[in-house]
């Protein structure tokens, strides 16, 4: 059977771009930051938005904004880890800028796509051409590499700030560092299910993982595993399925899985936290 | 706006040729309903530090409005219907302690996210609905009939009634709620109750400023006032004064220009934050030197 093009280029970025949101949405679980990576879903909508008005490529605007934005949200609210209210009033500002650039957009070019607002907001992964595939492939490949080289520092930062911070361990700096990759990762899922909807790709995966299991590394490269194999469901899906919208599709399966996974394990969040403390700090004895 | 009046900056001139239009008149009467409840409401979210519940609120109304088109109803009752249910099952949800705050979060945003898709799966299929769906997220206010606004006007005095009952324990449980519950004071009930009207008043601000767009009437005019003072009287009148200025505000002049009234509403509330935030700067280095006294409580990392 010869796969319409399309559907590879779907597959291809599909599959670097889930690997790198599961990597990167198990932290961002972890340190509580699901806050942050929502801002950031209605920055890469203004971002993308912004670029088309100023009729730059959209994937820049994308980038510059929620990387910049991830990383001010940082220095705003201190210790690396931003306030609610902060977040939550940047966001709504940010968002009605986005609904400016929507409408400068689309009254100044009235030939253009008049789509583009909805393609921004929802994902058009099945749209994507070759050259753009590759290119969400190797920055996605990028993030996946930045998250595992700080991965171990990171989760003793995430852990239990105060010691790690006593250990020597740059926590203020990992927290930019991780912050700008969850900006990338941000904006590299936007571009397959769509501003709006990249928290559930970040989010969902991750969540399933904690619940799945509580040794951190293998909760990691489950969430990784789970977004990319939702990923693929979801593609499948929306391909068989006409109907169904593609990031619907895989939000769906993504959804799905994660409520499979609260109702089939017994609850144990109070365990989780002391037992992965303990054991990271009695190896970091050694 | 499909007609671009220029103003005469004679704001009495300017007042009475916007008000001679029914639509504007329905807009500045729904606009002042739903900032007395969004500012009220959005007072006590930002207090009880639930705006991550108030934001998945004002996004699980886009799939019920655009459901209820769908099936061919009036999108008043799918944004109604959505967001009670949605605060019921949020309040159904068991209240996390300090440690499962993460698991709590990451429900929340996948719940969220999967709303937003039924929303666009809902517009996919309904057909033709394409540019519906921006008025759906950014919001309208050029087709508020009479009947919406008396609707709006009803749901919120039932809400703001309500809330002037459970006003004042409901105070009390968010500041302390250990010691709200040793004082007998039905903490859980409250914070039940305090959802559901929660859900409504989202679902009457969704109706003018748009799902994407109610958050932000919800938390700035709140956030602002509770960075100017301390004292909960003086912040909550603050918080209706400011929410009433900025929509005002934002109505009139989307009114004179082709942009939409949600990018006005957000970057004047916006901008009347930033000024709290540094008045409130300005003043805390002068009162009290090298050490800032924060008046709003931050949310402390678990």
């Amino acid at each position: 059977m010869i796969w319409p093009s399309f559907l590879v280029n779907a597959l291809l970025a599909g599959t670097a771009i889930a690997a790198a949101a599961g990597l990167v949405g198990y932290f961002v679980v972890l340190r509580a930051q699901v806050f942050t990576g929502d801002a950031l879903s209605h920055v890469a909508f203004t971002g993308a938005l912004a670029a088309l008005a100023l009729g730059v490529d959209e994937r820049f605007g994308l980038f510059a904004a929620t990387i910049g934005v991830g990383v001010a949200l940082g220095a705003l609210g201190g210790r690396g880890r931003a306030d609610d209210v902060v977040i939550g009033s940047v966001f709504a500002w940010i968002l009605g800028l986005g609904v400016f650039f929507l409408t400068l957009y689309t009254t100044t070019n009235s030939a253009g796509n008049g789509n583009a607002g909805v393609n921004v907001l929802f994902g058009s992964i099945f749209g994507l051409n070759r050259s753009e595939a590759v290119t969400a492939v190797v920055v996605a490949a990028v993030i996946a590499a930045g998250m595992v080289t700080i991965a171990r520092p990171l989760l003793f930062a995430s852990i239990d700030n105060a010691v790690a911070a006593a250990r020597g361990i740059p926590v203020r700096m990992l927290g930019y560092v991780f912050l700008a990759l969850v900006g990338a990762a941000a904006a590299e899922a936007s571009q397959a299910v769509g501003a709006l909807l990249l928290l559930g790709l970040l989010a969902a995966p991750a969540g399933t993982a904690q619940r799945l299991t509580t040794r951190p590394y293998s909760a990691l490269l489950i969430s990784a595993g789970l977004a990319v194999g939702e990923m693929w469901a979801g593609l499948a899906l929306s391909y068989t399925v006409p109907a169904l919208p593609p990031s619907f599709a895989i939000l769906a399966v993504a959804t799905g899985g994660y409520a499979l996974a609260l109702l089939s394990t017994r609850r144990r969040r109070s365990a989780t936290r002391s037992v992965e403390a303990s054991g990271l700090s009695s190896k970091v004895n050694h | 706006m499909i007609f671009a009046a220029s103003p005469s900056w004679n704001p009495i001139i300017d007042l009475q040729e916007m008000w001679s239009f029914p639509f504007m008149v329905n807009a500045f009467r729904a606009g002042t309903i739903v900032a007395v409840l969004a500012g009220v409401m959005g007072w006590f979210m930002v207090l009880r530090r639930q705006s991550f519940a108030g934001h998945t609120l004002s996004l699980i109304g886009f799939p019920g409005a655009a459901g209820a088109v769908l099936i061919g109803v009036a999108a008043s009752y799918g944004y109604f219907a959505f967001c009670l249910a949605g605060a019921l099952v949020i309040a159904a949800l068991p209240r996390a302690g300090p440690g499962g705050y993460s698991e709590e979060s990451a429900v929340t945003g996948t719940v969220q996210s999967f709303a937003l898709a039924c929303g666009f799966l809902f517009v996919a299929l309904y057909k033709g609905f394409l540019n519906g769906i921006n008025a759906l997220l950014f919001g309208n206010f050029l087709g508020i009939s009479t009947g919406q606004v008396t609707l709006l006007g009803v749901v919120a005095a039932l809400s703001l009634a309500a809330l002037a009952v459970i006003g004042r324990p409901l105070a009390f449980a968010s500041i302390d709620p250990d010691v709200a519950t040793a004082r007998n004071v039905p903490v859980r009930a409250l914070s039940v109750a305090f959802l559901v009207l929660l859900g409504a008043a989202t679902a009457e601000a969704s109706q003018i400023t748009g799902t994407l767009l109610v958050f932000a009437l919800l938390v700035m005019p709140a956030a602002t006032a509770q960075a100017l003072t301390a004292r909960p009287g003086r912040a909550l009148a603050l918080t209706v004064t400011i929410g009433l200025l900025v929509t005002w505000l934002g109505l009139s002049v989307a009114y004179y220009t082709p942009f939409p009234v949600g990018f006005f509403v957000t970057s004047f509330a916006f901008a009347g934050y930033v000024a709290a935030q540094g008045v409130r700067h300005t003043r805390s280095r002068w009162r009290a030197g090298t050490t800032e006294v924060s008046p709003t409580p931050t949310w402390t990392a678990p």
